[in-house]
């Protein structure tokens, strides 16, 4: 069994319930921080711990807590990023539905450590149920005294307010978050200034994502050096991964980051295999913003050594032969998956939730999409292919904000690996248009 | 003794070096040294605070952040909202990176601009129409439909055709900064986004019809102008009038004797420099309205400048050799040869007569 931070108790029934939680030793980091700990030292924890954003970015989560402003008389403010919006994750849905008590402690430990008295957890609107059992959670910590005016009669108050979004996808980067928050158009912000100096209300500000700030509760309980113990190198401790697509058994699982990708996917302890009789095509394993691989790259590094489940073995290789741990979305393909499909399929959602502020992104993702589209109906042409990848290159890295790159990533992805695919389409275009059509040509399936 | 004034930071851009005030961006410095090395903005405006940064027409590579941290930036970074640093190195239109990618920026706005420019009102003075002219390609690799919206009144004198915009921002900061009352917005999310009115709410404010000189492309316009003329064949004039709501400094556009417009009046990078009121814009249009100052100084290249003075005041020869070094400047790899017209080459151009003569 692989070591479990997150969702230890998940299994225990009634864990979503105060009472419950309390009993498996929940809200013991309250009051391990707050009676026995300075801001300071919990700051130095989460350090020592190495622990990354598990938002997407992968950046460290203690120095993004460093960097924050401390002006006299400004009052600062945690933002807990809870819209979850990437296709093919849904770890923090999963985590805030069963466990809810794990985010508002991990909420009222992150807010100790940065001197916020108000904190702000931002739900994606769809999730209005999840919204109802964060505010019940909410006010059962209340009514235990780890919220509110003088918490443990430490003299530290906090107050939690949770925020239905409006449904956007921007809103899940942190600048558009705080714009979202403020009441106003969910545009993102130029950086700098960055959010850490004048973040929500022009005050400093620090957005975490839940399954960030849901681990705090543990690094304060255990120490930051038995957290970073866990996991590989840089990649400290585990990792919640949204397993979907075509494998015998989709969900949320924990893993100890360092583990090998075949075993994660072929074991029956995680996803449990592709599904009988088919074979293993691509994965897209971090949601569907980072490159897509194909079945042996994502197997095994270009040099032959075992890919591994962590930030730098993912990455191994730039994105000619690599991709991104991203958010955990961990995406299969079988052979019956039709990739200029899928591609076109995720840019159609990128060009949907393209905010529409800068020229790259906003003109860019509707031509891809467009142009995919006519591939994939069969009225394309091969100069397509080269439009394409030109127009990824002049998006990517262009924008106000990493939608920009999210969107050209998956589509110059699927051409690098997949370009015979794309070319069977354009040349065979009755054959490709047929229902079910897929290219069945050559190339590696595991 | 120490010194009360602030201390200059040196910036290099494009091998010039600058001395500029902390707190100037990238763009302001590039002014400073003006003409190539200033970098288009087609969003960006000066007196709008908050403007910038959406266009990405402005993008430059700095080759090195400042002189305590020589390291490049990663990401090229739009120059308007990026203050210098002292020491910091950057690359405008000596960077190849930036020129490819000034061109992709020309080619996103235009894949969804209508290219209406033979009947819109904003030619010969629109600032996409340079911006495409200058780093744009001639061809166009778009083939679907363009997105199109329907002709929207915006009160009684302007007139809002959606389809042209470029979504810059610039008339929702003016509604925002310069009127009493937000008039305007954005609705809608991603190419499907537009600038309206909620409900077709009419525009009614004294200063409303500034989002007209502000909006780079044709797509707020001047409806007591519209289609009345081109702006090449208008005359522009220099004139005040004593205004109680605004400081009455405006430009006259004469066709003949008839003022035909008022517009407030703009610098070099075609941004306004006083705000007027609406009944200066629209209402007072008698030359005896006005008290005249002298013709408006407009740059030579311009279209509005042709045809307007005395043939021995132009230099045909600075023009032609203008042309011949920008032959190489319009990328236009079409097959001519069925067309009939030869194409000069530029070593051709300097062959031609007059273009070697020295200028008068």
């Amino acid at each position: 069994m692989s070591k479990k931070i997150l969702l230890e108790h998940i299994d225990v029934p009634g864990i979503d319930t105060y009472d419950v939680y309390r009993k498996q030793g929940g809200y013991t980091a309250v009051e391990k921080a707050l009676k026995t700990m300075t801001p300071e030292a919990v700051v130095e924890e989460v350090k020592k711990s190495g622990v990354r954003g598990r938002g997407g970015a992968g950046f460290p989560m203690g120095m993004k807590w460093s960097f924050l402003a401390k002006p006299e008389g400004v009052p600062r403010y945690l933002v807990c990023n809870a819209d979850e919006s990437e296709p093919g994750t849904f770890k923090d849905h999963y985590l805030m539905k069963n466990i809810p008590h794990l985010l508002i402690e991990g909420m009222i430990i992150s807010s100790f450590a940065l001197g916020a008295n108000k904190s702000f957890i931002y739900v994606r609107g769809e999730l209005m149920y999840v919204i109802y059992i964060l505010e019940k959670a909410i006010a059962e910590a209340k009514a235990a005294g780890f919220l509110g005016k003088n918490i443990l009669g430490t003299g530290y108050d906090l107050e939690l307010v949770v925020q239905p979004g409006g449904g956007a996808y921007i809103c899940g980067e942190e600048t558009a978050l705080l714009e979202s928050l403020e009441g106003k158009r969910g545009n993102p912000r130029n950086k700098p200034p960055f959010p850490a100096v004048k973040g929500l209300y022009q005050s400093p500000t620090v957005v975490n994502n839940v399954e960030s700030i849901a681990t705090t509760a543990w690094i304060v309980n255990n120490g930051g050096d038995a957290y970073a113990a866990i996991g590989v190198g840089r990649s400290t401790g585990t990792k919640l991964i949204s397993a979907s697509g075509h494998i015998k058994k989709p969900g949320v699982y924990e893993i100890e980051l360092g583990l090998p990708v075949e075993e994660f996917l072929y074991s029956d302890e995680w996803c449990g295999g592709i599904r009988d009789g088919h074979h293993l095509k691509a994965v897209v394993a971090g949601g569907s913003s980072v490159p897509i691989l194909p079945a042996n790259l994502i197997l095994k590094l270009a040099n032959g050594e075992p890919r591994m489940m962590s930030y730098e073995s993912l990455s191994d290789g730039g994105f000619q032969t690599g991709t991104m741990l991203g958010s955990g979305g961990f995406i299969v393909f079988d052979e019956t998956s039709c990739i200029v499909r899928n591609t076109w399929n995720f840019s159609r959602f990128y060009h949907h939730e393209s905010c529409g502020q800068c020229s790259p992104c906003r003109e860019g993702t509707g031509w891809m999409e467009k142009v995919l589209h006519r591939i994939e109906y069969g009225h394309g042409s091969m100069h397509d292919i080269d439009l394409l990848v030109d127009v990824a290159k002049k998006i990517e890295g262009n924008t106000i904000c990493p939608l920009g790159d999210a969107a050209a990533w998956p589509v110059a992805s699927a051409i690098r690996h997949f370009r015979e695919e794309f070319e069977w389409h354009i040349t065979n275009p009755q054959e490709a248009t047929r229902p079910g059509a897929v290219y069945k040509g050559d190339m590696a399936l595991v | 003794m120490e010194d009360n004034k602030p201390q200059l930071f040196k910036v290099t851009i494009d091998n010039i070096e600058v001395e500029v005030e902390p707190g100037t961006t990238i763009l302001q410095a590039a002014r400073k040294i003006g003409g190539d090395v200033a970098p288009p903005a087609m969003c960006y405006y000066q007196p709008l605070k908050g403007s910038g940064g959406k266009c990405r027409a402005c993008l430059v590579r700095v080759a090195a952040g400042s002189a305590k941290d020589p390291r490049p930036m990663p990401k090229l970074v739009a120059s308007c909202i990026t203050p210098v640093q002292d020491g910091m190195v950057v690359e405008n239109t000596t960077s190849q990176q930036v020129l490819d990618t000034r061109k992709g920026i020309v080619e996103f706005l235009l894949i969804n601009h209508p290219l209406d420019c033979p009947v819109c009102d904003q030619a010969g003075e629109c600032d996409l129409q340079n911006f495409a002219f200058k780093h744009g390609m001639a061809t166009t690799r778009y083939e679907e439909d363009r997105r199109t919206f329907d002709k929207q009144d915006i009160g009684p004198y302007i007139q809002l055709h959606m389809t042209r915009c470029i979504l810059c921002y610039r008339c929702v900061y003016t509604a925002d900064q310069i009127t009493q009352k937000r008039v305007h917005g954005v609705l809608g999310r991603g190419d499907a986004a537009e600038i309206s009115t909620y409900i077709e709410k009419a525009v009614d404010n004294e200063f409303s019809g500034n989002v007209i000189d502000v909006c780079p492309v044709g797509a707020l316009t001047d409806k007591t102008y519209r289609f009345k003329n081109r702006v090449w064949f208008t005359k522009p004039v220099d004139a005040h009038r004593d205004c109680p709501t605004c400081s009455g400094n405006v430009t006259l556009w004469y066709r003949g004797d008839d003022v035909i417009r008022v517009t407030a009046r703009k610098n070099e990078w075609n941004e306004v420099t006083e705000f007027i009121c609406n009944t200066c814009r629209f209402e007072k249009k008698k030359t005896s309205d006005w008290v005249i100052e002298g013709p408006t100084k407009i740059s030579r290249s311009s279209v509005i400048s042709v045809n307007k003075y005395r043939r021995d005041t132009i230099k045909p020869d600075f023009q032609r050799k203008l042309a011949a070094s920008s032959y190489t400047d319009v990328d236009d790899e079409r097959d001519t040869s069925q067309l009939g017209i030869q194409q000069l080459p530029p070593e051709r151009f300097a062959q031609l007569p007059h273009a070697n003569d020295p200028e008068p």
